[in-house]
């Protein structure tokens, strides 16, 4: 039977692989061609990565409180109470 | 059979055809697919040989007076004109026998557009140098599929082993000489035979450890005889495909994208 997997691509211009979506495949060199003809068939990357999707431990939508909240009033942590100086382009 | 087309047309429109029939046929799975991801994997090759199709063929009708353009070849050509090998008309089947077709019919493109790629029609070399790197996947591709069905349960292994032993005689009709000697000898095209030995030498590794055996074909044909399809003979299915590729055209005349 076909397995899930997950489809990381790295644009031409771009430094890191990306998730892009997910597929089925019976195996990781097929699951790489699936990869190649459904991601990337419009030029969109250079290199792929296929993992197998079982292989992602998530954090559960449950825990979203006590994993993501606590950070949200904590604006001291971005870097945003600094003088920037007008040559600099950001 | 005489022909409008000189003999170093013909063996280019022997190409074009061929790619523009196995494109057809391919492009037949589309919706129709075991699963999704391979749906679009089969429609991506179709569009890869419908290009080389396309090249070939609008090639072709630069060497005519006056010039032929791509859709008049393809949509105006009386079948007897057509010199695709008889081998892509068959219709589809199981999906076994459409991976073993592809198989088969990659490697020998592979050979051939890797032949082609130093030929001395500089045209027909960058066309064919542009598609190696197409047909080189398509042959990893489908030799992936023959391996998992063939080394598969034992349902995928027979069903592969009938595949490969529909396709096959077929397949080793690819390597007879059809082209005229002259052509060959302008190092305008690749002598079939040529090619058989390289292709056979790929494949076989492919088949071991698919766990495959190709039947031993014997290529029969009377003496002063022509191959059937590269002469301009073809079977009903051809009919068929024609018919239905020539389908909206007819139905609008001339309409445009």
């Amino acid at each position: 039977m076909s397995d899930l997997w997950e489809v990381f691509v790295r644009p031409k211009r771009g430094l890191a692989h990306v998730h892009v979506g997910s597929l089925h495949a019976a195996d990781a060199e097929l699951a790489l061609h699936h990869a190649r003809d459904v991601y990337t068939r419009r030029s969109e990357g250079v290199s792929i990565w296929v993992v197998p999707s079982v292989q992602v431990t998530a954090s559960s939508p449950d825990e979203q409180d006590s994993f993501f909240d606590p950070a949200a009033d904590k604006v001291y942590r971005h870097p945003s109470f600094y003088e920037v100086p007008d040559e600099l382009q950001i | 059979m005489s022909s409008r087309f000189d003999a170093r047309s013909r063996s280019v429109l022997g190409l074009a055809d061929d790619a523009l029939i196995a494109s057809h046929r391919l492009s037949e799975w589309v919706a129709r697919a075991p699963e999704l991801e391979e749906d679009i994997a089969l429609a991506n090759v179709a569009l890869d040989l419908l290009g080389q199709a396309r090249l070939l063929l609008a090639h072709a009708g630069q060497m005519q007076v006056p010039a032929l353009n791509e859709d008049q070849l393809a949509y105006e050509r009386p079948i007897e004109e057509f010199r695709n090998a008889v081998m892509l008309e068959r219709p589809n089947g199981d999906f076994a026998a459409t991976m073993a077709r592809m198989l088969l019919f990659s490697a020998y493109q592979y050979q051939l557009y890797s032949g082609l790629s130093g030929c001395a029609d500089p045209q027909l070399a960058a066309i064919a140098g542009k598609a190696v790197k197409e047909v080189e996947y398509h042959r990893d591709h489908a030799a992936g599929w023959v391996v998992r069905l063939g080394d598969g349960t034992e349902e995928s292994h027979q069903r592969m082993q009938a595949g490969l032993d529909a396709e096959w005689s077929g397949f080793t009709r690819l390597f007879v000489d059809w082209i005229r000697d002259d052509v060959i000898a302008a190092g305008e095209a690749i002598f079939p035979p040529w090619l058989r030995e390289p292709v056979v030498h790929w494949l076989e590794p492919v088949l071991e450890r698919a766990t495959l055996e190709h039947p031993e074909v014997t290529l029969i044909r009377e003496p002063g005889t022509r191959e059937p399809g590269r002469n301009g003979a073809h079977t009903d299915d051809l009919i068929d495909i024609l018919a239905r590729m020539r389908e909206v055209r007819a139905a609008h005349p001339g309409a445009s994208w």
